[in-house]
């Protein structure tokens, strides 16, 4: 049987919220949603007046919702904050074709300036002339190491002051268990920051970073925003796969274990003696890098040497070479030649 | 009392609509029974009559997969009983599926 608002107490609830337990109506579950992302933005200060944000924009639900909130919340609370949708075209026929095309629509929409960069044009490849090189196995390891820095390089050739993406609670929440389970102790540390990479790189920030996925879902929903939603051609990213299976599960039992997760990764300390890497730039591009060379010159350099293995797995010590130009060795080459498709 | 129901059923994003060959909605109509339907006698007769392929994307055990968010006439079915909500006739049900990323 329909309940009542327990807000309002008027109109029928729509929906229970996972975080709260609360049933709420539509326009009190809009109110509360836009409120408490207004309360993430002004707690941890992500903007200031008079900034240029660009807005990672795919297409999907988290963005579409992220473009919506921020334009309305930019418009109620005077932030003063000029925004810009901000894609990255990774060349995936029927797939980011198609959502492109919801962006273009968002754009007219909520009347917000468009800039789309390409793989093709930064890199000199689509990501489906890499899929026919590298096969299916790693291809999202490419995807997201140039998705990365897609969105930074796009970000700088528009003078933006910082970047926002999407990710909403539930997503931080695998990345907290995944990187556990990888015994990633650098990225454990640093995936629940709201906001990161603040020195030399373009600010990131996370505004509904505690949003659950349910609720950005509905709310797309309910608000009938125009959004894409067909999983990518190329996706099976198992291993993520796994954690957020796990975690759907725990959420139907519990569904404050989303921010357990969240929180525990917040709160982790890191014993002083664990090493960790030390930030430095790329020889090659001056992108953040642990490393002589950041990951995507080494994948672009494999890929433009016929050599696509040469961004899997560690392969630090030829990076000097790399960097020289030089030629590996033949032996070196046959190993990173062949691929498992 | 030997009721048929008429429902509207329908498949909302990430490639939930895969499942029930590309249909994005569709009117169905319930064979009568002698007591009322359930939500958790609709998912049965979904799996046996409308799922084509890899039915466990879509059911687990005896309820959704987590992770698909039911709508009863457009409300959360987390707050009309779930699996023990009495189908009515003419009932609108929509299977969102939600998915990482974009």
């Amino acid at each position: 049987m329909p309940i009542p608002c327990s807000s309002c107490e008027k109109k029928l609830a729509v929906l229970k919220r996972p975080k709260t337990g609360h049933s709420l109506c539509k326009d009190c579950f809009f109110w509360a949603f836009e409120e408490e992302t207004h309360q993430t933005i002004t707690s941890a200060k992500l903007f200031h007046q008079g900034e240029t944000v660009g807005i990672g924009a795919s297409g999907g639900k988290d963005s579409t919702v992220l473009a919506h909130v921020l334009k309305v919340l930019n418009e109620r609370y005077h932030y003063g904050l000029n925004l810009i949708l901000l894609s990255v075209d990774e060349g995936i026929t029927g797939y980011r074709d198609d959502s492109l095309e919801t962006v273009k629509r968002n754009q007219q929409q909520y009347d917000l300036p468009l800039k789309i960069v390409s793989y093709e044009e930064l890199y000199g490849w689509t990501m489906d002339q890499i899929v026919k090189k590298v096969g299916l196995k790693n291809n999202c390891t490419f995807c997201g190491v140039f998705r990365r820095q897609a969105l930074d390089r796009g970000a700088m050739m528009l003078r933006v002051d910082k970047v926002c993406t999407g990710h909403n609670a539930d997503d931080i929440a695998e990345t907290v268990l995944m990187n556990f389970l990888r015994g990633d102790i650098a990225r454990l540390r640093r995936c629940t920051a709201i906001t990161t990479g603040s020195e030399g790189a373009i600010p990131r920030c996370k505004p509904l970073k505690y949003a659950y996925e349910k609720e950005i879902v509905l709310y797309a929903y309910f608000k009938k925003l125009d959004y894409f939603s067909t999983e990518c051609v190329y996706s099976p990213n198992a291993y993520r796969g796994y954690a957020r299976a796990f975690l759907k599960d725990l959420e139907s039992i519990r569904p404050s274990a989303i921010m357990a997760v969240i929180h525990s990764g917040e709160n982790l300390s890191v014993k002083e003696d664990v090493k960790m890497p030390v930030q430095g730039t790329c020889g090659r591009c001056g992108y953040i890098s642990s490393q002589g060379l950041c990951k995507a010159c080494v994948l672009l350099e494999g890929l433009n040497r016929g050599l696509p293995k040469l961004g899997i797995g560690k392969h630090h010590k030829l990076h000097s070479r790399l960097l020289r130009d030089q030629p590996l060795t033949e032996r070196e080459e046959k190993k990173l030649k062949s691929v498992d498709f | 009392l030997n009721t048929v129901y008429g429902l509207h059923l329908g498949y909302f994003t990430g490639g939930a609509e895969l499942l029930f060959n590309g249909t994005k909605e569709q009117h169905v109509k319930l064979p009568s029974q002698s007591e009322q339907w359930d939500v958790r006698q609709l998912l049965v007769w979904i799996k046996t009559n409308l799922l084509k392929e890899r039915p466990e994307l879509f059911i687990q055990g005896d309820t959704v997969r987590p992770g698909i968010l039911v709508l009863i006439n457009e409300a959360d079915w987390e707050l009309m009983g779930q699996l023990d909500y009495k189908l009515e006739d003419r009932d609108n049900i929509v299977f969102i599926s939600t998915l990482h990323g974009g």
